[in-house]
């Protein structure tokens, strides 16, 4: 198989990769519950709204909106994760071979 | 088993050896590691001790390993390391073993010398071989050349002195004589081509004729081994001068020449010759090689060993040259520090070395009384020898003083994650730590080079505690990334009605409606994450928090030296120093302590009494200043200043007995002994003995730790004059010195505990901006797109939490800790003057001559 990372490269993107995964599955969750403690990262809650039930909305929206996003790159993560696996395997038995 | 708390008890031994046992017995001794020899002959120069020979021959085995060390490393031969540790080997051993390295080196001198001499002839030939292709060439492009105007230069149906530069047309327009062109031909060094290009030019004035090829393959220069371009030439002149000239320019620029036939004919042949000589080069140097390469490889299998054995025999030359040879010259006489405890583990060592070396008489192990002050030795394991590491750092403790590295095992990670509390970063240093403990021994047997690595591998006992250390506080401060944890839901409600926040942007909430009146159960309410007064709740409680972590500390430290001068039986130290010093500082800052505390439990939103609401709580910064400064408190409101009564008048007369302590440990101390030593003179001139009547309290002067004060207390042997008066000033300039420095101490480090807050705000800080500049660029990106954003986000993010939140702000919130343990918390009760045992162990020795060859 192709080698593109070195030793290195891909233990980094391996530990990033898993860090990634489990972090953000857990705030896709939270958002996905509506955890107050999240709201601050919202776009929402910078614009001025006249009315509850309007900011509620879209606030609702955004929540749900944000978990998928976390999920999404949750996903991509598994993908880094794979990659850097693969070259970190083929690395480690590279340096076996030598 | 020794204990962590005191260094180990020593006690000085004088060991005699037989002199044909002296040789195994520290074979053992080295073995064992627990015995410090001690230079008996320190005048001797090392040129002058007995055993010069035998280290010089040992510095010579040692020099030929590390050149057969050296070739193996050039052919990458892999050494073995067994990891054996083979014991010192017999001294008749040590023959066989010089001339197995004299055959080998020998023999690899020679194999290389070999290799050299064909390698350069290797050398050579190919050079000719490039010279007569590329020539080839020039002479092809001349010849084409001759087609349409020139002769050919090299025309064998011509005469030489026919030849002419400008061919015929040339003779015919200048009408000269007929010219001689000669030429040569070699190979230079291609960086020097355009120095050599202008050199000729300018000693030829343009005479001759230079053409140069690039050889495209680099060749192997056979002395250094190294990969060289080099570029063949070729020059045309003419006559003989110019011959010699062009000559020497070739010497001065190391380009080195070869004869090249003149006709084609005569170079094909040369070439042919040429291509067969290199063909028999090359088998002979492929045999030589393999020569080579077998007798490294079976150097490579041992080597390792070798190098143990020699470096063990020449410690143990080494160390009998500390030894003295007593008069008969049949033992040798040593003196050794030794572990009390571990004398009969040496007693043990010294029989087998007895029994080894097939001697009758035992060595005899004699514990001596000694004044001098013996080494400190604290045994440690691997879990407390980063923690030792980072007292020693500041300063080897005395001689069975108290060691405060038992006590920073819980201390340092506290104090570090009170600086570092977050439950996020807490846990990746956590991980961190975890991965080298578990990994422990494979990672250990990889031997690195990598300095900071090695740094975090020996302190990754105490990585890990700061890694729970700071879980648990970023539990406490309910810190995640600077994200809160809402786990047993906010014990604060909201009492706003819809329209009222509509119409508000930010709401006060009082306490006394929205507050449940119980606490949330472990740690900061997640509420605080939205208040917009966070920062200063937060600081009112870390600050306070600082000071009571670092009062308690610096008692506990004075406390500590209580338990130094009970050991050292220093009675009057307790009293006149120890006693004034616990009550300066408990009657000012352990009262400000309880000042906080009595603070946090009167005062509440709930209270029906208006006087113990919280806008009527007294600033405890306040309160502390006017009481220092005798100014009364000023009631404002309906408030009252004091939190109880009777505060004021205790306040002045806690202050007044904190005051008074000042002279009591500035004066009494050296009044004391100046009382002593008048009342000891006295008697003196009349009788002598009552010097044993007063005994007790000159006695306890004497191990007071004043050291200048002993030799006045024996009179009987100095005449007593202006040399008191001089220990007696010394005396009292000491005694000033350490009571200002403990005075101002006091204040200074009870403010200095603060880093505490400060650090541990920064760090909240540092990490909420960086959630909210980086990660929450990714999270409010709208649509779908989004994801990638947060991946991308996310990555940038984790790199720089690690590099600035975790190692950065970690490495200082370690250093700050390191200072409040070194200066806050050991300046009360640590002296740290001692030296480190370092005994005469031959696993010591071993690592660092393979960590100096490795350099």
């Amino acid at each position: 198989m192709l080698k593109i990372c070195g030793p290195k490269l891909s233990l980094c993107g391996l530990i990033i990769s898993a860090w990634g995964i489990v972090q953000l599955v857990l705030m896709g969750a939270f958002y996905y519950v509506q955890s107050v403690g999240l709201a601050e990262d919202l776009e929402v809650m910078e614009t001025n709204y006249k009315d509850a039930d309007e900011f509620y909305a879209d606030a609702d929206k955004a929540y749900t909106q944000t978990a998928y996003n976390c999920w999404i790159a949750a996903c991509l993560y598994i993908f880094t994760l794979l990659i850097s696996g693969q070259q970190f395997y083929q690395n480690s038995r590279n340096s076996l071979d030598a | 088993m020794g204990s962590l708390f005191r260094s180990e008890e020593m006690t000085l031994c004088q060991l005699f050896l037989q002199s044909e046992a002296a040789y195994a017995c520290v074979s053992e001794l080295g073995e064992l590691g627990l015995v410090q020899f001690r230079d008996l002959n320190p005048d001797v120069n090392a040129f002058q001790r007995k055993f010069v020979n035998e280290v010089r021959r040992c510095d010579e085995m040692e020099r030929k390993l590390r050149y057969l060390e050296k070739e193996i490393k050039k052919d990458n031969i892999p050494m073995t390391d067994t990891g054996e540790n083979p014991e010192a080997p017999q001294p008749r051993e040590m023959i066989d073993l010089e001339a197995t390295f004299e055959k080998l080196e020998n023999e690899l001198r020679e194999v290389n010398m070999n290799a050299e001499s064909l390698k350069r002839n290797f050398l050579e030939l190919t050079e000719v071989k490039h010279i007569l292709r590329k020539t080839q060439v020039f002479f092809d492009e001349a010849a084409q050349g001759s087609l349409v105007s020139y002769p050919q230069m090299a025309d064998p149906s011509r005469e030489e002195e026919q030849v002419q530069l400008l061919g015929e047309e040339g003779m015919r327009a200048g009408g000269q004589a007929a010219l001689k062109l000669g030429f040569v031909a070699g190979v230079i060094l291609r960086e020097r081509i355009p120095a050599f290009e202008r050199m000729l030019w300018r000693a030829c004035r343009g005479n001759v004729f230079l053409r140069q090829a690039e050889i495209e393959t680099p060749l192997e220069d056979p002395a250094t081994g190294d990969e060289v371009y080099k570029s063949v030439f070729i020059i045309f002149f003419q006559g003989d001068q110019l011959k010699t000239r062009v000559r020497k320019i070739c010497e001065g620029f190391r380009a080195s020449l070869y004869p090249c036939r003149e006709t084609p004919a005569d170079r094909r042949e040369m070439a042919m010759s040429v291509m067969t000589r290199i063909e028999d080069l090359n088998t002979v140097l492929g045999q030589t090689q393999d020569h080579r390469h077998r007798v490294l490889v079976a150097a490579a299998k041992n080597i390792k060993s070798w190098f143990i054995k020699v470096r063990k025999i020449k410690a143990i030359y080494h160390t009998l040259n500390l030894f003295n040879l007593d008069v008969t010259q049949k033992c040798l006489i040593a003196e050794c520090w030794v572990p009390v405890l571990d004398m009969e583990s040496i007693q043990l060592a010294l029989r087998r070395g007895t029994e080894r070396s097939g001697s009758s008489v035992p060595p005899i192990l004699n514990r001596m009384d000694t004044f001098e002050e013996p080494p400190t030795y604290n045994r440690t394991n691997k879990f407390t020898k980063a923690f030792q590491a980072l007292v020693d750092a500041y300063g080897v403790a005395n001689y069975r003083e108290v060691n405060p590295a038992p006590y920073a095992i819980i201390t340092f990670p506290f104090l570090f994650a009170v600086m570092f509390g977050d439950l996020g970063h807490g846990l990746i240093m956590f991980l961190f730590a975890l991965y080298m403990v578990l990994k422990e021994k494979p990672l250990q047997a990889k031997k690195t080079d990598n300095e900071i690595w090695n740094i975090f591998f020996g302190g990754r006992y105490c990585l890990l505690l700061m890694g729970m250390f700071s879980m648990y506080t970023g539990i406490i401060y309910n810190d995640v990334f600077s994200k809160s944890l809402n786990v047993f839901g906010s014990h604060w409600s909201s009492v706003y009605d819809m329209n009222y926040l509509m119409r508000n942007k930010d709401a006060t909430i009082d306490p006394k409606d929205a507050y449940s009146s119980t606490p949330y159960p472990v740690g900061v309410d997640p509420v605080w994450q939205f208040a917009s007064n966070k920062i200063v709740f937060l600081n009112a409680f870390k600050m306070k928090v600082s000071i009571i972590l670092g009062v308690a500390q610096m008692l506990f430290g004075v406390i500590l030296s209580l338990w130094n001068y009970r050991y050292f039986g220093k009675r009057l130290d307790i009293y006149l120093l120890f006693i004034p010093q616990i009550i300066f500082l408990c009657f000012l800052f352990l009262y400000m302590v309880l000042l906080m505390f009595i603070k946090w439990v009167s005062y509440e939103a709930t209270a029906t009494d208006e006087r113990l609401l919280p806008t009527c709580a007294p600033s405890i910064l306040i309160t502390f200043i006017n009481m220092v400064l005798f100014k009364p408190a000023e009631p404002s409101g309906n408030c009252d200043p004091y939190m109880y009564g009777g505060q004021g008048g205790l306040q002045k007369l806690l202050v007044v007995v904190a005051l008074l302590c000042v002279p009591w440990m500035l004066l009494a101390k050296p009044l004391y002994i100046m009382r002593n030593q008048r009342k000891a003179h006295l008697p003196l001139n009349n009788h002598v003995n009552a010097v044993e009547e007063n005994g007790g309290a000159a006695h306890a002067d004497l191990e007071s730790g004043v050291q200048n004060a002993a030799p006045a207390q024996q009179p009987a042997h100095k005449p007593a004059g202006g040399h008191d008066e001089e220990d007696l000033q010394e005396i009292f300039i000491h005694s000033g010195i350490h009571t200002i420095e403990y005075v101002l101490g006091s204040v200074s480090h009870t403010a200095s505990y603060l880093r505490l807050w400060a650090l541990s705000l920064a760090h909240a800080q540092l990490s909420e901006v960086l959630w909210s500049m980086v990660m929450r660029m990714g999270l409010q990106r709208e649509g779908w797109f989004g994801g990638v954003a947060v991946f991308l986000m996310f990555a940038f993010w984790a790199v720089l939490t690690v590099s600035i939140l975790v190692l950065m702000e970690g490495l200082s919130a370690f250093l700050h800790t390191l200072r409040l343990h070194w200066v806050e918390f050991q300046s009360k009760f640590y002296s740290g003057a001692g030296y480190t045992f370092s005994p005469f162990a031959f696993e010591v020795i071993l690592e660092q001559a393979a960590s100096s060859n490795d350099d």
